[in-house]
C-alpha cells in the first residue's frame, strides 16, 4: 500500500529529526514533570475540600497533566511544520506522487509515539509520588490521551500549512489555547467551579477528556463520563483529521 | 515535452482578484534548455507551480511530460523533478537521507534510492557530503543537492525556480556547467525560471519572456536581440562634408535607420551589422566617403527586455510573492 510505505518514510524521517533535536523532547517533558513537583502537593492540601472529586490528589491531577501534555503539545507541532515549510521540504514533498495524506499522518504518527514515551514518563514519576490507579484505567487513558493528541497534531500542522508564518500560528494557538485550558478543569477541577463556570465549561471538548481520564483512574471504565469522553475524543479525531487532510490536499499557494 | 495553452491562475484576495497569470501559452522540445523570464512578480513562479501540480489553473490545459496536467497529475509527478526556489532541505537532515528519503517518496526501495542518491551525489561534484548535515554545505553545494533531489526519480523533464539565486558568480558559472552537463549526460528538458538575463543568454536555447501575467516574446536569445532592437552602428567620418555624403547611402540601406547624427558620428541600428556591413562599406567608399572609425552595439536581452516592456528589468516592483 502507497498510503502505508509513505507514512512510514516521513514517519521515520521526522522521528530522526526529532531525536537529533532531542532539547525539544526533554523540554517538552520536563514542564508537566516541574507541574508534578510544584503544583502537585499544593493540591494535596485542598482534597477535603467541598466539590473535590473523590480519589487521591494525585488521581486528581495526574489526567490533567496527562491531558495537557497530550493536547497543548500537540497544539504547538505545526510550528516545526512551519521550518519545514520555510526550508522548502514540503514544497519538494508535494512535487512526489507520495500521498498527501501520508505526508500528514507520518508527522502525527512521530507526535503520538513521542507521546507516548512522554506520557509513560510521567505516569513512572506520578508513581513515585504517590499516585496509584487501576493498570487498565491508566493504560486506557493514555490511549485516548494519546488519540485526542493526534487530533490536535493534524489540527495543528492544518493550521500552520494556512498561516504559512510563526506569527499568524502563533496568534491562532494561543487564542484557542488559553480558554480550552482554563475551561477545561486541568489544574482543579470544574466541580470545585460556580454554576455558570461548570456551564460554559461543558462545551469545552478538553473538559470531557479530562473528566473519563479521572474516572478512568478511579478505575469507572464503564461509567457514562468515560462513555462522553470516548464520543467527544471520536469526534476531535474526525476533525482534527480531516481538516488536516483536506488542507494536505488543497493547493499550496 | 511541455505543451500549455491557455493557463491563467486568478487570485481572490482581500484587496480583490489579483489575475497573476493570464492565458499563456508554452512549448518546450525535448531536449531543450528554456529560460522564463521575467521581473519579479510577473507570473514566472505561478505558471511553473501550475505545470508541477502544486497549484490548479484556474484556466487553460497544459500536457507535461506527456501527461495531461488535469487529468493525470499523479503521472506528471512521477516523470518530472522541480528545484523549488531557495532549498528544498532541512538543515540538520544529512545529505544522504534527504536522498534516500526523497527517492522512497517516489517508491524506489532504499538501496535503489541510495544507489542513485550516490551517483547523482557524485555526478554533481558533491563527493565528501553524503554524511553531513545540510546546513554545513555552501551555497553553492546546497543547490547541487536541491537538483540531486530534483533528479532522484531520473525525470526526462526538470523544472528549476530560479536557479542561481543567491549564489556568487564562481558558484553560478559552476551551477550553468552542471545544467548543462544535465542534457549531455542524462538527455534532461529544462525549463528554468531567471530574472537573470545572463543567465538566460548564456545557458539557454530558447527564452519566452513573460511580464505581468502575459507572454510579450519568444524566441533565441540571438533572435529576441536581433529582432526587437537590431545592432547599433556608430561611424565616425573624416569630416563634415563626409557625413553629408554618408547620409544618403545609409538611407538607401534596406531595414537601415538613421538614429542621431552629431558632428561627425553618425549613429543608426540595423537588422544584423554582420551581414551588412561589408555592404554597406563598399557603398561608401563608391560615394567617396572617407571613414574614421565605426563601432557596433550588439544589443543584450537588458536592451531587449526594456524596448519590450518600457522597463528595465531590475527596476521592475519587487514583489515577496513573486
Amino acid at each position: 500500500m502507497r498510503f502505508l510505505s509513505d507514512t512510514c518514510v516521513i514517519f521515520n524521517r521526522s522521528m530522526r529529526l526529532s531525536l537529533r533535536n532531542a532539547v525539544w523532547l526533554v523540554i517538552g517533558i520536563s514542564q508537566p514533570l516541574l507541574y508534578l513537583a510544584l503544583f502537585g502537593p499544593l493540591l494535596k492540601r485542598i482534597v477535603g475540600l467541598h466539590g473535590f472529586p473523590s480519589g487521591n490528589s494525585w488521581q486528581v491531577f495526574t489526567p490533567g497533566l496527562l491531558v495537557q501534555l497530550g493536547i497543548f503539545g500537540a497544539l504547538f507541532v505545526g510550528f516545526g511544520l512551519i521550518g519545514e515549510l520555510r526550508a522548502g521540504v514540503i514544497e519538494r514533498m508535494r512535487v512526489t506522487p507520495a500521498s498527501r495524506m501520508a505526508l500528514l499522518a507520518g508527522r502525527v504518527l512521530r507526535d503520538v509515539v513521542v507521546l507516548l514515551v512522554q506520557s509513560t514518563i510521567l505516569l513512572l514519576a506520578a508513581f513515585a509520588f504517590g499516585l496509584r490507579a487501576p493498570i487498565g484505567g491508566v493504560i486506557l487513558a493514555v490511549v485516548l490521551v494519546a488519540a485526542v493528541g493526534a487530533a490536535f497534531a493534524a489540527g495543528s500542522y492544518a493550521v500552520a500549512l494556512r498561516t504559512r508564518t510563526e506569527e499568524g500560528m502563533a496568534s491562532v494557538t494561543n487564542s484557542l489555547a488559553v480558554p480550552l485550558l482554563l475551561l477545561s478543569g486541568i489544574l482543579l477541577p470544574m466541580s470545585l467551579a460556580p454554576g455558570w463556570l461548570r456551564l460554559i465549561s461543558n462545551i469545552n471538548p478538553v473538559k470531557h477528556i479530562v473528566d473519563a481520564l479521572r474516572a478512568l483512574f478511579l478505575g469507572h471504565v464503564a461509567s457514562g463520563t468515560v462513555g462522553i469522553g470516548v464520543l467527544v475524543g471520536a469526534g476531535l479525531i474526525a476533525a482534527g483529521m480531516a481538516f488536516g487532510t483536506r488542507t494536505f490536499q488543497r493547493e499550496s499557494e | 515535452m511541455i505543451e500549455a495553452s491557455g493557463l491563467s491562475k486568478t487570485y481572490r484576495t482581500r484587496a480583490g482578484v489579483v489575475e497573476a497569470v493570464r492565458g499563456v501559452d508554452i512549448e518546450v522540445h525535448a531536449g531543450e534548455i528554456v529560460a522564463f523570464l521575467g521581473p519579479n512578480g510577473a507570473g514566472k513562479t505561478t505558471t511553473q507551480r501550475m505545470l508541477t501540480t502544486l497549484l490548479t489553473p484556474t484556466a487553460g490545459t497544459a500536457t507535461v511530460a506527456g501527461h495531461d496536467l488535469r487529468k493525470d497529475p499523479l503521472q506528471v509527478r512521477r516523470r518530472i523533478g522541480y528545484v523549488p526556489q531557495g532549498g528544498s532541505t532541512a538543515p540538520e537532515a544529512t545529505v544522504g537521507e534527504e536522498l534516500i528519503d526523497h527517492g522512497r517518496l517516489y517508491g524506489l526501495s532504499k538501496a535503489q534510492s541510495e544507489g542513485r542518491g550516490r551517483r547523482l551525489v557524485s555526478q554533481l561534484d558533491l563527493e565528501g557530503t553524503w554524511g553531513r548535515q545540510t546546513r554545513t554545505l555552501s551555497g553553492g553545494q546546497r543547490r547541487r543537492l536541491d537538483i540531486a533531489l530534483g533528479l532522484i526519480n531520473e525525470p526526462p523533464l526538470l523544472f528549476m525556480d530560479e536557479p542561481s539565486a543567491g549564489l556568487d558568480p564562481q558558484s553560478r558559472a559552476n551551477l550553468w556547467r552542471h545544467i548543462r552537463a544535465l542534457r549531455e549526460d542524462r538527455a534532461v528538458t529544462v525549463f528554468l525560471t531567471t530574472h537573470y538575463l545572463e543567465e538566460a543568454d548564456a545557458l539557454c536555447d530558447r527564452i519566452v519572456v513573460i511580464d505581468r501575467g502575459v507572454i510579450v516574446a519568444r524566441g533565441t536569445p540571438e533572435e529576441l536581440k536581433r529582432a526587437v532592437s537590431g545592432d547599433a552602428v556608430s561611424l565616425r567620418l573624416r569630416d563634415l562634408d563626409d557625413v553629408e555624403a554618408a547620409s544618403p547611402v545609409l538611407e538607401a540601406m534596406p531595414h537601415t535607420s538613421l538614429t542621431r547624427s552629431d558632428g561627425d558620428v553618425l549613429d543608426f541600428s540595423l537588422p544584423d551589422a554582420s551581414l551588412a556591413l561589408p555592404e554597406l562599406f563598399a557603398a561608401l567608399e563608391q560615394a567617396g566617403v572617407g571613414l574614421a572609425g565605426i563601432e557596433v552595439h550588439r544589443p543584450t536581452l537588458d536592451d531587449v527586455f526594456l524596448s519590450l516592456t518600457g522597463r528595465a528589468l531590475r527596476d521592475a516592483p519587487v514583489s515577496t510573492a513573486a
